[in-house]
């Protein structure tokens, strides 16, 4: 739990958010934050990444060959679980399964596949030197 | 190896030193405080005035700083540092040689100039020693006064009325918690505490603290005055910079000890972390960046690359004076245009606002007083930048919960009947989107009528109402898994064990196409285990969360565990064993249906430790988590019953060992009940024992759940051999047979010739199977492991049970609250 004691100075210098869209292109992203080696994550499976009070769901497609990563908190009862999730595909477009009641994302849109649940956000990604890396707006 | 001397031993200081240790043996720390004890947790300070002892607020024993080769000298104050020959002296004239020096001096508390500040009665709230002071002198007085209404202020206030004193505080700005809460949430908060027996005086700025000699009242520059006779000062903090500016490293004018995004000073080899840091022109007053800071540090100091300090959020939760009071992102809506939507409940003292971007999409911020229990959430949407809902005041004002159904033959319901009670969707509803307007699949259905994608449960009735629909319009429908697969459980189940195939991925390699999901992975790593029984965790990724994590999960992302208790039979020194870990790991208990105890709450790191614990008392897995054999219910029987005609516990604990880890199309329940009374409920189960004078009754194909099925009875007086030799083979034929998630019951409806046909394959052997059935048993048991011996006995599989891949600390938007003494997770979001 935090607490907080009074402060002197209190310029609260929040970074400002990209709020136009859920998608990060690779040309906004401002961080490459590296994340993990690759054999620290399972294969064709997620696991979770914590970049300060962020959590990210980083999913290994070996099969295809390619990576995603998402918010690991899913929409309909926001719960930190996707990346303990499924993965797979739909007609092609590689998903995440929530484990809690099976809704399932696109990670290429983050788009709810089966259900009108608002859409996750999905993050780029790089692997450079052996390293995961996600790509971050702020 | 390198020497590190750390000049502070606060919180701060002291989690430094742990994440040093944690990361490198070989280092010499050693730290010098100025207090006389080892680092206690100035957080919870104000539980000191409501029973904990200063020991119990130690962060760590001092037997902890033997342990971990941590030289620690309390009482000890560094005076001066001398940079060119990098030496510390300490007030006693000790000098002490660094490579590199780490500031973690914190702060002290700031006292303004007002007159009369030097009275006797007159306090700060910051140390031990100060709390002893208050305590001592409280004891002579009967009205006290707090000077700052921000958070400290408060925790002090609340001190103050747990020493039964007259309390009140007086803040100079117009609302309380200025920095976290708006003038409304203020209002809210300080009617709470006014029901609590504080009185909140706002917008006094006191010009006198009057007396002689000892203290009598305040005046303020209102004209106003207040009688009392104790006050304590909490109008902000000073950062201790006072050794930084003996030494000329660069200082904030306005105080502190400015750093880079290393958290270096401007000399190399000095560090400061805490709340004498100042970054970016920041000082951060909250324990969590001060420790993300020392983390930062530590990493540095191995040479290990670290990421930078760019900022913390600020966010906070707390409960002040029972009082839950939080803010989140930007609170007060003025960083960037935003709305504010708020929720105001004097009577209840709940306000909650939140601040919602221009367009109407994200949320940023926001304010929650009385109930916090979605703090988590909210700041996580604000974090992750989640879209948000149509109604975002949804959020804020919200309804209530529904509850939840589970499936089973559907043909004989009428159109009138509720299938999904989750989005009230009628079977008739479902009918006619199929006959009406087009829908061929179960996406097709949960898209159009939203049924299924609440909790679910109503998926396998929705998947019957497809079929025979469909069916009767005279379509022809093949029972493929899924797009991934062009065949039926069954045929998989033959593809399997001909090609002799022990991986998903060459399964669907061979014989699938895409990359799977979330219907075919299970199902196929159900398949692989009914035939192979091979440890699941070695392809944990295919597995649902359940199985992947060995554990059920739970509401809020912990799970519940579950050993297994054969037959419901425990000696007293199991239970207490049992009871001892639950205890020791703060874990939820309940008594389930099954006759065993379900232990609720563990956090996914803290499942291999439980278990070693279990298993070292002679637990093994209770497979709560598998759609597996679950438990074998019995009553007492003959042993001590007086109506008991058979030993129905010897016999239930023998059949339970017999079939456990045995995973199945879904999962298995049976029951012994030791006389026709039925004390078991044997026939509620999908395999039920009932004792009789000359032997057993086996009854085959019941469930309890939304539509309860009585089993029905297979043979009647059949010796102990006979009895488990046709389990045997009904379990194998129900296990190779079966679509996915169909239990036995809901088998035994669909199967062409009924009871009658069952009990020619069984009984009478009419297929000529019966002793390949009984053959393929045998290899299943014989293959019989504890998958939990097995994950605790391999750091491998170990190592996968922790929530961060890239950090080992647990989930921090855990939370619970009490209930009936024991924990329960808060209530998750309700739509």
């Amino acid at each position: 739990m935090n607490y907080e004691l009074p402060m002197i100075n209190s310029n609260n210098e929040t970074p400002q958010m990209d709020l136009t869209n859920n998608i990060s292109k690779d040309t906004d992203v401002k961080i490459w934050f590296k994340a993990a080696r690759v054999e620290a994550f399972p294969e064709n499976g997620g696991a979770c990444v914590r970049y300060k009070d962020l959590q990210i769901a980083v999913f290994n497609f070996t099969r295809r060959n390619e990576w995603y990563a998402c918010q690991n908190m899913c929409p309909h009862k926001m719960q930190m679980v996707l990346s303990r999730g499924m993965i797979g595909s739909h007609q092609g477009e590689p998903k995440i399964a929530c484990p809690f009641h099976k809704r399932t994302f696109s990670l290429k849109t983050g788009e709810c596949l089966n259900t009108d649940e608002c859409a996750i956000t999905v993050y780029p990604v790089r692997i450079e030197n052996g390293y995961v890396h996600i790509g971050l707006t702020a | 190896m390198s020497r590190v001397i750390v000049v502070g031993n606060g919180m701060v200081g002291y989690k430094f030193c742990e994440k040093l240790r944690s990361r490198s043996k070989e280092h010499e720390i050693i730290v010098y405080g100025e207090e006389p004890r080892p680092a206690y947790d100035r957080v919870h300070l104000s539980s000191y005035f409501s029973g904990s002892t200063a020991e119990d607020l130690l962060m760590a024993p001092v037997s902890w700083y033997v342990e971990n080769n941590v030289e620690l000298f309390t009482s000890e104050l560094v005076i001066e540092v001398n940079r060119e020959n990098k030496t510390v002296k300490t007030h006693t004239g000790k000098v002490d040689h660094y490579d590199y020096l780490v500031l973690a001096t914190g702060s002290s508390a700031f006292v303004p100039t007002v007159e009369g500040v030097e009275r006797h009665g007159v306090f700060v709230y910051r140390t031990i020693e100060d709390l002893n002071q208050i305590i001592d002198y409280g004891k002579k007085v009967k009205k006290a006064a707090v000077l700052g209404g921000g958070l400290l202020g408060l925790e002090a206030a609340k001190a103050l009325l747990d020493l039964g004193l007259e309390t009140h505080v007086i803040e100079f700005a117009p609302r309380l918690m200025p920095r976290q809460i708006d003038d409304t949430g203020s209002a809210v908060l300080a009617h709470k505490l006014s029901q609590l027996g504080i009185t909140i005086h706002l917008n006094k700025n006191t010009k006198k603290i009057a007396g002689n000699g000892k203290l009598e009242g305040l005046e303020f520059t209102d004209g106003s005055s207040l009688a009392i006779e104790m006050l304590v000062i909490s109008a902000g903090i000073r950062p201790r910079d006072e050794l930084a500016k003996a030494n000329s490293l660069k200082v904030n004018p306005r105080g502190g000890v400015m750093v880079d995004d290393h958290l270096r000073t401007s000399d190399e080899s000095i560090f400061a972390i805490g709340e004498v840091a100042v970054h970016n022109n920041m000082v951060y007053g909250l324990v969590a960046p001060g420790y993300e800071m020392a983390d930062i540090v530590a990493r540095q100091i191995i040479g290990e690359p670290s990421k930078l300090f760019t900022g913390f959020d600020m966010s906070t939760k707390l409960k002040l004076i029972g009082v839950d009071v939080a803010s989140f992102g930007d609170p007060f809506g003025e960083i960037t245009p935003s709305i504010p939507i708020a929720f105001q409940d004097k009577r209840n003292g709940v306000y909650k606002r939140i601040n919602i971007s221009e367009d109407g999409k994200h949320l940023l911020g926001g304010i929650l007083i009385g109930d916090a229990s979605q703090y988590n959430i909210f700041h996580q949407m604000v974090v992750n930048k989640m879209p948000l809902p149509a109604q975002p005041e949804s959020l804020i004002i919200g309804s209530p919960g529904k509850n939840e159904p589970e499936g089973a033959g559907v043909k004989s319901l009428p159109d009138t009947a509720q299938i999904c009670s989750c989005e009230n969707i009628t079977k008739g509803d479902l009918v006619s989107q199929i006959t009406e307007h087009g829908a061929t699949t179960v996406d097709d259905l949960k898209k159009k009528t939203k049924a299924c994608t609440g909790c679910g449960g109503c998926t396998p009735m929705v998947n019957d109402i497809l079929k025979i629909t469909l069916e009767s319009l005279g379509h022809k429908v093949k029972k493929t898994l899924c797009e991934h697969f062009e065949y039926s459980r069954q045929e998989l189940y033959d593809i399997i064990k001909v090609k002799g195939i022990k991986s998903y991925d060459v399964l669907l390699n061979s014989v699938g196409r895409g990359d799977g999901c979330e219907i075919c992975k299970p199902a196929v790593a159900s398949l692989l285990s009914s035939i192979w029984n091979e440890l699941i965790a070695e392809q944990d990724t295919i597995q649902d969360t359940n199985d992947r994590y060995l554990a059920n999960i739970q509401r809020g992302g912990t799970y519940s565990v579950v050993p297994r208790i054969a037959g419901g039979e425990i000696t007293p020194g199991k239970l207490m064993a049992i009871g001892r870990i639950a205890q020791k790991y703060g874990l939820y208990t309940k008594i389930t249906g099954g006759q065993r105890i379900d232990m609720f709450g563990a956090r996914v790191d803290q499942l291999p430790e439980i278990w070693e614990e279990l298993i070292a008392e002679g637990f093994e897995s209770g497979h709560a988590y598998g759609k597996a054999l679950r438990t074998i219910k019995s009553c007492v029987g003959s042993t001590w019953c007086r109506y008991g005609v058979q030993d129905s516990v010897s016999f239930a604990i023998f059949i339970e060992d017999r079939y456990k880890g045995l995973r199945a199309p879904h999962k298995l329940k049976g029951a012994v009940s030791g006389c026709i009374r039925e004390c078991a409920e044997a026939q509620s189960k999908d395999f039920g024992i009932i004792a009789t004078e000359k032997g057993w009754n086996l009854y085959v194909g019941g469930n309890g759940g939304a539509r309860p099925q009585h089993a029905k009875l297979l043979v009647n007086d059949v010796d102990t051999e006979t009895c488990v030799k046709l389990i045997d083979r009904f379990l194998m034929f129900y296990i190779k047979t079966a679509d996915p998630l169909t239990r036995t019951a809901t088998w035994l409806n669909k199967l062409e010739g009924g009871l009658d046909y069952l009990r020619d394959v069984i009984v009478n052997d009419s297929l000529g199977i019966g002793e390949e059935l009984e053959m393929e048993m045998k290899e299943l048991i014989a293959n019989y492991h504890c998958e939990w011996k097995k994950v605790v006995e391999n750091p491998e599989l170990r190592e996968r049970y922790k929530h961060f891949i890239n950090d080992d600390e647990p989930d921090t938007t855990l939370a619970f609250v009490e209930m009936r003494d024991q924990k329960i997770p808060i209530d998750w979001h309700k739509k």
